[in-house]
């Protein structure tokens, strides 16, 4: 964001006629925003909409392949001794679901929801690094299909998606699936860290003039509470994950105690990065419940100040909790008291956001609609996970319980209720915003209600068979365990599950060609993305507002006609890719910045990644070193200077 | 867990109960304040609208209670019963740990890929069935030959994992006779299902019996066939692997057949342990248990049946 600064923005009113006005000011964004189309606009964008959308779409996809996974893991599970799979292909199929569910999925679609309305709802006409944007969703998809071309021969990842130590290292699975995983993770790691960074920035530096701190919608205080766990959790995965291609490829012994390392490395670096990671994917979810309720139950959030607190809270105490991951592995009992105590106390940020939510429904009037549905359907799924969450910060239990169905259990309630029932509900709360159509109000019910009893079929009943002692990750059990009626619930529940994620699947395909228009603001929201049209222009906003509220689409009727006119503070800034740039605290304005156009360097440097990655893993050194070139020369063309209008 | 058979486990499944109740009233509580809010969702406005449009229906006035609401139930409540529950389960934690009032027995388990190796003072050497004298504590030194494994018992003890260059304990306690199921809990590798053990717990008296007949060497062939099968033992390749002591065979890899005929199971819970499975495991084994250490055999199927009836006779 390097741009040219103008110094503060001033814009004074231009013609006097309210529609001559308006109409110009569209002609001249129109021109100065437009990417044109072809295979170069398609490849070289950096509108953070299409890139947002394209970080849904791609994570719906694996969403899907992570499904049929869970699916394929569940028939081999319906019954005693079956032979559905065997063992080798089941031990992949429920590693790639968990690395799939977790970083092919979770992180890419809320990502791709940050993406889309982050700027949107704080004033924003795009995110404040758009071609490292563009970089992180291409990282995604290269990382992504690296991933899965696993499966082309066999050898996907097989060792979980916590990929323990040394059964993950060369002594034990000398075969390239290992690799395969380590590298994946590298990529991912680069993306995400990437696109972390550019949410920081964009809402510390990007917000509409008025959206102080407190007025920050909550659903972007997820966004930031999120990012700020991913630069600080990420480098301990990625760190991880080189020394044991190190140990893997070189002969290193990082984690090899016959050679002075220790297996329990492995397990401190993963579980620093795991645990926050379970944060990660659960704070943008909590933020869309604080985003949709308010809208749903025609009146402000209970509690702004105190789920603000408890969302970055969690974010803190989530880096303390880690070892209780490991309370089993051998540690001396001093240490797990102190884990045990922070564990216990990372509920009560949580706690403090569901009585928010709670107090919000009982003094509001819920609109029992489709968005509303799923976000109460999250509430209460996430608190059974997290009521057991609790449950496994108690030492002895935990030990006892830890490894076991039960810990299953746990993790899809947690998981499941905090990022795909929010994320549902996202995608009929704000679905209209990006199609510009309405989604059928009939279809999203049944697909709530199959999705709400599936899931609760399907994973309720492994409490149970944890408690009667059956382990996780086992792909198979005897008929004599009295597991088997358990068991078998739990398939037919994941399978109505998945009936119900088809059925907004196809609500979502119809509504693009047979959805009612959305209008601007359909549901009439409270915040900035229902100020502009459906789906937004390139340019987001005729007008960059001034915000005047926390709630601005409710305080500020000036908005409703979707451009605040430049006597009320709105400011048209035409002339080139422009927005505005404002102090962090109380934003106000500093600079206009120039932001850059679409360019095809950040695909190009993927492809370069890619080869490099590929050579690693085929240790075809000469293939590595060639894409090492490559992806000098990409960040050279990337950085190339041109002018007035470089950037980063 | 929910059946323990031994002090630890009651202690545990105490601990259970305690947070299972917390966490009934806690989702009660959730639950029924949705009720709440779903069942008034009709009610008029309390107050009149904010400023604005005057047909909203948009409640912009400050709800009263709202921030003492969440503070007193999202902190202070919240708060108090994960402070108690913490303490409560420090006092478990501090239990489990308290050492045993005299000098227990001791004995050394030894995790495989995918099988327990089960050593005894005095020499007696097991395999996945763990015998323990009812009522009196056992303590377990817990090791692994290759990756990480999990030793867990449900009925009676807490998971304790066994990690490479680690000596982790554990004390082991029946408080009546019984069979208790255990199975390897941490993932390692592609028979991780099949990676079972039992604990039998014996009256003392005939533990000490059944520890003085594991310490003594193989019993001799009692018939032509048998014998017939323990040359063929020594001399294939099943020597190289296994031991049966008082015999020349003496591999380590494999678990210690000295006492085969006395187990429940073969091949750490595939499958009983009789004439018909014992064939079909030394024939192939990894028909039953695919990626176990054990090869096919080169013996003929009448070698087999000779082995077959040498190893059944091992009591």
């Amino acid at each position: 964001m390097t741009g040219i600064q103008t110094g503060i923005a001033t814009v004074t009113a231009p013609a006097p006629d309210e529609i001559e006005w308006r109409g110009e000011v569209v002609r001249q964004l129109d021109a100065d925003w437009s990417e044109g189309g072809g295979i170069g606009s398609w490849i070289g964008t950096v509108d953070h909409k299409r890139i947002g959308l394209r970080y849904l779409y791609t994570g719906l996809v694996f969403f899907a392949a992570g499904g049929i996974e869970s699916l394929l893991i569940r028939l081999q599970l319906a019954g005693p001794d079956l032979h559905v799979v065997g063992p080798e292909a089941y031990d992949q199929l429920f590693s790639m679901h968990g690395v799939t569910m977790m970083f092919l999925f979770a992180m890419p679609v809320l990502s791709g929801f940050g993406n889309y309305f982050v700027p949107l709802m704080i004033g924003a006409r795009d995110m404040a690094f758009p071609r490292l944007n563009a970089f992180g969703y291409w990282m995604l998809l290269g990382a992504g299909l690296f991933l899965y071309s696993s499966f082309l021969f066999g050898k996907a990842p097989d060792n979980g998606w916590f990929n323990y130590v040394p059964l993950g290292d060369s002594r034990f699975t000398p075969g390239i699936n290992i690799d395969y995983y380590l590298i994946g993770l590298i990529l991912l790691g680069i993306s995400s860290t990437g696109g972390a960074i550019n949410f920081i920035v964009t809402i510390l530096k990007l917000r509409a003039p008025g959206m102080t701190l407190n007025r920050i919608p909550i659903f972007v205080w997820g966004e930031l509470a999120m990012s700020l766990q991913i630069v600080f959790a990420l480098p301990a995965l990625t760190l991880a994950s080189v020394l044991l291609m190190l140990d893997r490829t070189f002969g290193f012994h990082f984690y090899d105690e016959a050679g002075g390392g220790d297996p329990l490395l492995w397990q401190h670096l993963f579980w620093v990065f795991g645990h926050p990671e379970v944060y990660i994917v659960a704070l943008p979810g909590f933020g869309i419940a604080s985003a949709i309720i308010p809208t749903w139950v025609r009146r402000p959030i209970v509690g702004y100040t105190y789920i603000v607190i408890g969302e970055l809270s969690v974010a803190l105490i989530g880096f303390g909790v880690w070892v209780h991951h490991m309370f089993a592995v051998g540690l001396p009992n001093m240490t797990l008291s102190f884990i045990s105590l922070a564990s216990f106390m990372v509920a009560i940020p949580s706690a403090i956001q569901v009585f928010a939510w709670l107090a919000t429904l009982v003094a509001g009037r819920p609109v029992l609609k489709t968005p509303l549905l799923f976000v109460l359907g999250f509430i209460v799924i996430f608190v059974i996970g997290g009521v057991t969450g609790v449950m496994f910060a108690a030492v002895p239990f935990d030990q006892a319980t830890t490894d076991s169905y039960f810990v299953v259990a746990h993790l899809h309630y947690v998981l499941v209720g905090s990022a795909v029932f929010p994320i549902f509900g996202a995608l009929y709360h704000w679905g209209p915003k990006v199609t510009g159509h309405l989604l059928d109000e009939r279809l999203g019910k049944w697909s709530f209600w199959l999705m709400f009893a599936g899931f609760n079929l399907a994973f309720f009943p492994q409490h149970l068979l944890g408690l009667y002692g059956m382990p996780r990750r086992v792909y198979t059990y005897d008929a004599d365990l009295g597991w088997s009626a358990y068991n078998l619930a739990s398939t037919i529940g994941a399978f109505i599950l998945g009936v119900g994620i088809l059925v907004t699947a196809y609500n979502w395909v119809r509504s693009r060609r047979r959805g009612d228009p959305a209008g601007n603001d359909p549901w009439r929201g409270e915040t900035l993305e229902w100020y502009t049209t459906s789906p937004p222009a390139p340019y987001n906003f005729v007008t960059v507002p001034t915000v005047r509220s926390r709630e601005p689409m409710w305080d500020q009727p000036e908005l409703a006609g979707g451009a605040q006119h430049p006597d009320a503070g709105g400011r048209p800034l035409t002339g080139g890719h422009l927005t505005l740039s404002t102090s962090p605290l109380d934003a106000r304005p500093q600079a206009v910045v120039h932001m850059p156009h679409s360019t095809p360097w950040p695909f190009f440097l993927t492809l370069a990644l890619l080869l490099v990655a590929v050579g690693v893993l085929l240790n075809a050194w000469p293939v590595a070193i060639v894409g090492v070139v490559a992806s000098g020369a990409g960040l050279a063309g990337w950085y190339w200077p041109r002018g007035q209008t470089q950037e980063t | 867990m929910l059946d323990p058979s031994s002090g630890a486990g009651r202690r545990v499944a105490g601990l259970w109960w305690m947070l299972f109740w917390i966490s009934v009233v806690a989702v009660a509580v959730v639950v029924g304040l949705i009720a709440v809010a779903i069942v008034r969702r009709h009610r008029r406005p309390e107050a009149t609208a904010g400023e604005g449009e005057g047909d909203d229906d948009i409640d912009r006035s400050p709800v009263a209670w709202g921030d003492r609401f969440v503070v007193l139930s999202g902190i202070v409540v919240t708060g108090v019963v994960l402070a108690v529950s913490f303490v409560v389960s420090l006092f478990v934690l501090n239990d489990l740990a308290a050492p045993a009032e005299r000098q227990p027995l001791k004995i050394e388990v030894v995790a495989h890929t995918w099988w327990w190796e089960v050593r005894y003072p005095g020499g007696a050497v097991t395999a996945n069935e763990i015998h323990i004298p009812v009522g009196e504590p056992v303590e377990v030194r817990l090791r692994t030959a290759d990756v990480i494994h999990s030793f867990w018992v449900p009925e009676l003890q807490v998971k304790q994992d066994l990690v490479p260059g680690m000596d982790n304990h554990l004390s082991l306690e029946a408080d009546h006779a019984g069979r208790f199921r255990g199975q390897c809990a941490e993932y390692c590798g592609l028979q991780h299902a099949h990676m079972v053990f039992f604990v039998r717990a014996q009256p003392p008296a005939e533990f000490q019996d059944w520890l003085a007949d594991q310490g003594r060497p193989a019993a001799d062939p009692t018939s032509a066939l048998a014998q017939q099968g323990r040359t063929t033992f020594e001399g294939s390749s099943c020597a190289g692997c296994h031991t049966i002591r008082g015999t020349t065979a003496d591999g380590v890899l494999g678990p210690d057949l000295t006492h085969l005929a006395g187990r429940e199971t073969i091949g750490a819970g595939v499958d009983r342990l009789d004439p018909d499975t014992l064939a079909r495991w030394i024939a192939n084994a990894q028909d039953d248990k695919p990626g176990a250490s054990m090869p096919p055999t080169e013996l003929t199927p009448a070698q087999v049946d000779a082995v077959v009836a040498y190893l059944l006779g091992l009591e």
